[in-house]
């Protein structure tokens, strides 16, 4: 009886051990989210958005961070336009034409490895190719960056993706005459469409916050971003840079730049997951 | 398409070797060892020892996994055993969320949130309380401090850890659990003596991928941890990991002589470490996945 006491106090002792840590966890998820929508929402106004930082700017004068929103989205989606050139080339080799199967295990866990490598690591690279190429900080050198940061994540999920699409739906296309391209091209595509989609979108977030990668290549800059050859600016390093200023105005500009990077983070993952609830009409299960 | 393949397969290597090429010119004059022992910082001179730096990364990362394992683990056996279906749907894309929250909104929540909290509170707290522990005191006021950095980096590596290890403790047969419960054994006893047993490596795995992950992990922890080339002796010292150093001074590093070599060979160091780290968790992985099978 008493043995019996004990293991169900035992039982309680742990289940109450895992509500707390499910409540730091979920709690710090809150906290972060509050810290950034509470600061940010006051610093946020239609100038913030709209305008990129006029003289005296560093100084809390007048201006925005348009330069920082225009510059990350050009980094982060010019970056996901090349790695999805480069990823559909990756996995329909791994997914259509490697034969050995050793091989396409091998590359699976190089991308793997390469997920896991810091993003300050590819900041270095990034900048010693820019050297060997005779390359500024500019808006082309970020985006090759961002590009090899993006790749293992994008190449990952749709490997995943595709690996989950069911084999008698090849074999169909297959059995119908059709190349392996063809099928891919017909049938693949339109099976895993969404989470294609999903693997874009997951890339381009990534790509998007990063920081440490932008810090070297792409440099910073008060002007839009007009020329691949130019520097430009980014959301994080707009966070980075106006935080550690003594102004307050400019503190301000640090926490709008946060709160526009965070909403459009939670936007990437609302739509993601919508993506998959709906956009199933060509998928066959 | 091979080509292309073969490309991405080859770009760690790739970047090894030019990350090492670019750091050859130290590397002729001084051997790694100086380098990795010495803790004497002054690029003026020549002296470029990485010893504080490499304490720095390991003290911030040690520091995060203390924190972070044990709610984690907790936290995935919670998703993974107890938690009713509706819950688990709900809470994975939350934890899904925080992996997705860019480093320097960490870093800001960190600067906005924990820096005073530690400033505020804690060093107070502790030098009333414990005032002959060494390891609780300090001459650092200011709060950002290791302790800073690791509890921001805890919490980045929470959905690093708890998804890997929910997923192989979910993956573990239903008969095992079954065999144990016909036994008259408590859910917590099941868990305990059979699933954890058998979801061991994979929850290894996890727990080196947060290692790695951390260890690597750059702006949230510069913008925290106080940037000091010291070997802290307290919590709540100031701290200078690799990663902050490289990205401190990128911008002088082409205008001082050897310098450049000096940051890359430290971007090296980095990346080894992590790659060691990573490749030992993806072979325990391979094995969880075996198991399960």
């Amino acid at each position: 009886m008493k043995r019996r006491q004990r293991k169900h106090i035992e039982e309680r002792f742990f289940v109450g051990l895992m509500l707390i840590s499910m409540v730091i966890v979920l709690g710090s998820l809150v906290l972060i989210l509050a810290t950034v929508l509470v600061k940010g929402l006051p610093a946020l106004n239609w100038a913030m958005v709209t305008q990129v930082p006029q003289g005296g700017y560093y100084l809390g004068k007048e201006g925005g961070i348009l330069n920082a929103i225009a510059g990350s989205l050009a980094l982060a989606g010019g970056a996901t336009v090349l790695s999805l050139v480069l990823s559909l080339g990756v996995v329909f080799y791994l997914q259509l034409f490697a034969k050995n199967a050793r091989l396409v295990e091998g590359v699976r866990l190089a991308l793997d490895v390469l997920w896991g490598v810091p993003s300050i690591v590819f900041g270095a690279f990034g900048f010693i190719l820019m050297l060997w190429m005779g390359m500024r900080a500019s808006l082309l050198g970020g985006i090759i960056t961002l590009t090899l940061l993006e790749l293992p994540v994008m190449v990952r999920t749709m490997d995943e993706v595709m690996q989950m699409a069911p084999a008698e739906l090849k074999e169909a296309a297959y059995a119908l005459g059709s190349t392996r391209l063809e099928m891919a091209q017909h049938v693949l595509l339109r099976q895993t469409l969404p989470g294609l989609l999903t693997a874009i979108l997951l890339a381009f977030g990534r790509g998007i916050g990063d920081a440490a990668s932008v810090l070297f290549t792409a440099g910073y800059t008060d002007r839009l971003p007009t020329s691949l050859l130019r520097p430009a600016a980014s959301l994080p390093l707009a966070v980075f840079f106006q935080l550690g200023t003594p102004v307050p105005e400019v503190r301000q500009r640090a926490y709008a730049a946060a709160l526009v990077l965070t909403l459009i983070v939670l936007l990437i993952s609302l739509v993601s997951r919508l993506l998959t609830r709906h956009l199933t009409r060509h998928v066959v299960r | 398409m091979g080509a292309l393949a073969a490309l991405a397969a080859a770009l760690v290597p790739l970047i090894a070797v030019a990350l090492l090429l670019r750091a050859r010119p130290l590397l002729d004059i001084v051997s790694i060892g100086q380098l990795l022992t010495s803790s004497a910082w002054r690029p003026l001179q020549k002296e470029f020892g990485f010893l504080p730096f490499i304490v720095g990364s390991l003290s911030v990362t040690m520091l995060a996994m203390l924190l972070a394992v044990p709610p984690c683990l907790l936290c995935a056996i919670y998703l993974a055993e107890y938690a009713p279906h509706r819950l688990r749907e709900i809470v994975k894309p939350l934890i899904d969320l925080l992996a997705g929250i860019p480093s320097v909104v960490y870093g800001l929540w960190g600067v906005l949130m924990i820096v005073p909290f530690i400033r505020d509170i804690l060093i107070p707290w502790s030098q009333q309380h414990f005032p002959h522990v060494t390891l609780l005191q300090t001459q650092n006021p200011t709060g950002y401090s290791i302790l800073a950095g690791g509890i921001v980096l805890a919490t980045m590596i929470f959905p690093v850890i708890i998804s890997t290890a929910e997923e192989v403790i979910y993956a573990v047969p239903d008969g095992l659990r079954e065999a144990a419960f016909s036994l008259g054994a408590t859910r917590w006893q099941t868990v305990k003596g059979v699933v954890l047993r058998r979801a061991l490596p994979g929850i290894i795995a996890s727990i080196i991928l947060g290692f790695s992950r951390a260890f690597g992990e750059t702006m949230a922890v510069m913008m925290v941890v106080g940037n000091v080339p010291q070997i802290p002796r307290s919590i709540f010292d100031a701290g200078y990991p690799l990663a902050a150093l490289i990205a401190n001074n990128y911008g002088e590093m082409m205008s001082i002589p050897l310098y450049d070599a000096a940051l890359l060979a430290a971007a090296f160091i980095l990346l080894l470490i992590v790659l060691i780290f990573t490749i030992i968790a993806r072979l325990f992985l391979l094995r969880a996945v075996k198991r399960t099978e």
